[in-house]
């Protein structure tokens, strides 16, 4: 194997152009995720049958199909059936958002689960409106105990988003197949995708696990 | 201020109040005593509205708790309903259930502000009053996790107390504390008892307690009320052999 270290070089600036990208996309996706996947798991606890079993299919049939094919409908059949067009970035965005909010809709669940049965019924004893229930006391103790699983997804989002150069978004990978189609080099930009992903999602996680152990 | 009538409640085969009948004036003390599973904190629980009635109608104030007229017959209440008849009724639970995510100052004021609403500031005068009443004036800004059992427990009869509610239910308040912090809690209650007109409903295994500050004791088993009597009388004389076996067995575990 012959490595370069000059055309490794001439390769970063455009290979931290691409991960700014992938930040953001990762970013912005999270907090699609997390808001929806709120959404969703407080409508799938609604109790009116008919909105939770609609959620509740929604959720099984994302979680079921695969974020590629979930892409290339977002970006290719909604438009043209829709006349709502997106650009690459932002059909990333929604398309990773969406995907993980189902994951993160299961999350709230269980955490929201876990608040004891006594605190619904003290806030009964207390007459506190039902918003003000789940607002004051059942979100503040189900969140932060859901954080690390939460985080855990948005690491595996990041590590997932070089998918989306299937619909061209200028993405770390994307940047290195760029850099490799015009110096012909292709060893030193792939491995140096590879290793900037390392870099971020390494001290990620375990910031994640540190979390972990607080909240344990 | 308090009737039930033929109030019937089951979980699932399991009779637990059976055609249960009693009252209880305003202002009175009663402690409802009996061997576990003989339907005590299931009649404080219908009362929260924490459970329904399978049978019969429980008033409170005069007006149905959890039904209301339609012309000639009597139906299960709305929501609405029970929102309105909830402000009559405050509760301690033996596990206390504090909000563990506020600190001491705001579980008390929370619910007069938010459900009531009470002026914070006004609430907040009158949570620092309550919690001097329970001796625990320094705790406003400590987190629930912070304080003993018999500390969170104080804070949780201010709490129920902050409400002005007429009637005030006691589940087994004592239970889930350690002996040597049962005393502060009682101390407490006693000062409830004899400063305030508010109508209790204490289930209580705490028989020196029940006789000395009780107007009035029922002993439960199965369900019914076997026995209803003053204080002096039950414990003294109690009129049923099954009253005579529990209070000895009671007296036996001490």
């Amino acid at each position: 194997m012959n490595w370069d270290w000059q055309a490794a070089a001439d390769s970063i600036p455009l290979l931290l152009k691409g991960l700014l990208v992938t930040v953001e996309l990762t970013v912005l996706g999270s907090l699609v995720g997390y808001v929806l996947g709120l959404v969703l798991a407080l409508l799938r606890r609604s109790g009116i049958p008919v909105l939770s079993q609609a959620v509740w299919l929604f959720i099984e049939f994302v979680r079921s199909t695969p974020l590629l094919i979930q892409v290339f409908v977002l970006y290719y059949l909604v438009p043209p059936t829709t006349g709502f067009k997106m650009s690459a970035f932002v059909t990333g965005v929604v398309a990773l958002g969406v995907h993980y909010s189902t994951y993160a809709a299961e999350v709230y669940r269980a955490g929201i689960e876990a608040v004891p049965k006594g605190q619904w019924e003290a806030a009964v004893a207390l007459n506190l409106p039902r918003s003000r229930v789940w607002t004051a006391v059942v979100l503040p103790q189900a969140i932060p105990r859901v954080l690390p699983a939460l985080g855990n997804y948005t690491i595996s989002m990041f590590k997932e988003t070089p998918l989306l150069l299937a619909i061209g978004v200028l993405d770390v990978l994307n940047r290195a197949k760029e850099v490799g189609a015009e110096t012909f080099r292709v060893v030193e930009p792939y491995t140096l995708a590879g290793v900037l992903f390392l870099l971020v999602s390494l001290p990620a996680s375990l910031l994640v696990r540190r979390l972990e152990r607080r909240r344990a | 201020m308090i009737r039930f009538s033929g109030v019937v409640k089951r979980f699932g085969e399991h009779v637990v109040l059976d055609e249960l009948d009693f009252a209880v004036a305003p202002g009175e003390f009663v402690s409802l005593i009996g061997p576990s599973g003989s339907g005590k904190t299931t009649i404080l629980r219908l009362l929260m509205t924490l459970e329904k009635v399978d049978g019969g109608t429980i008033e409170v104030g005069g007006e149905y708790l959890s039904h209301t007229r339609r012309g000639e017959r009597v139906v299960p209440a709305d929501e609405k309903h029970l929102r309105v008849m909830r402000r009559r009724i405050g509760m301690v639970f033996q596990q206390f259930n504090l909000f563990p995510n506020m600190n001491v100052l705001r579980n008390i004021t929370e619910a007069p502000v938010r459900s009531l609403g009470v002026p914070p500031a006004e609430a907040e005068q009158r949570a620092r009053e309550l919690l001097g009443m329970v001796g625990l004036e320094d705790k406003a800004d400590a987190h629930p996790t912070q304080l003993s059992g018999g500390q969170q427990q104080r804070v949780a009869i201010a709490r129920a107390l902050a409400m002005r509610p007429d009637v005030l239910l006691l589940d087994e308040v004592t239970s889930a504390l350690d002996p040597e912090l049962v005393a502060d809690v009682l101390r407490v209650l006693r000062d409830i008892a004899t400063s305030t007109d508010i109508t209790v409903l204490c289930v209580t295994h705490e028989m020196q307690f029940a006789q000395d500050v009780s107007d009035r004791v029922m002993m439960f088993d199965h369900g019914r009320v076997l026995e209803d009597a003053a204080p002096e009388k039950l414990f003294s004389e109690p009129e049923h052999e099954r009253t005579k076996e529990f209070l000895r067995a009671v007296i036996e575990r001490r």
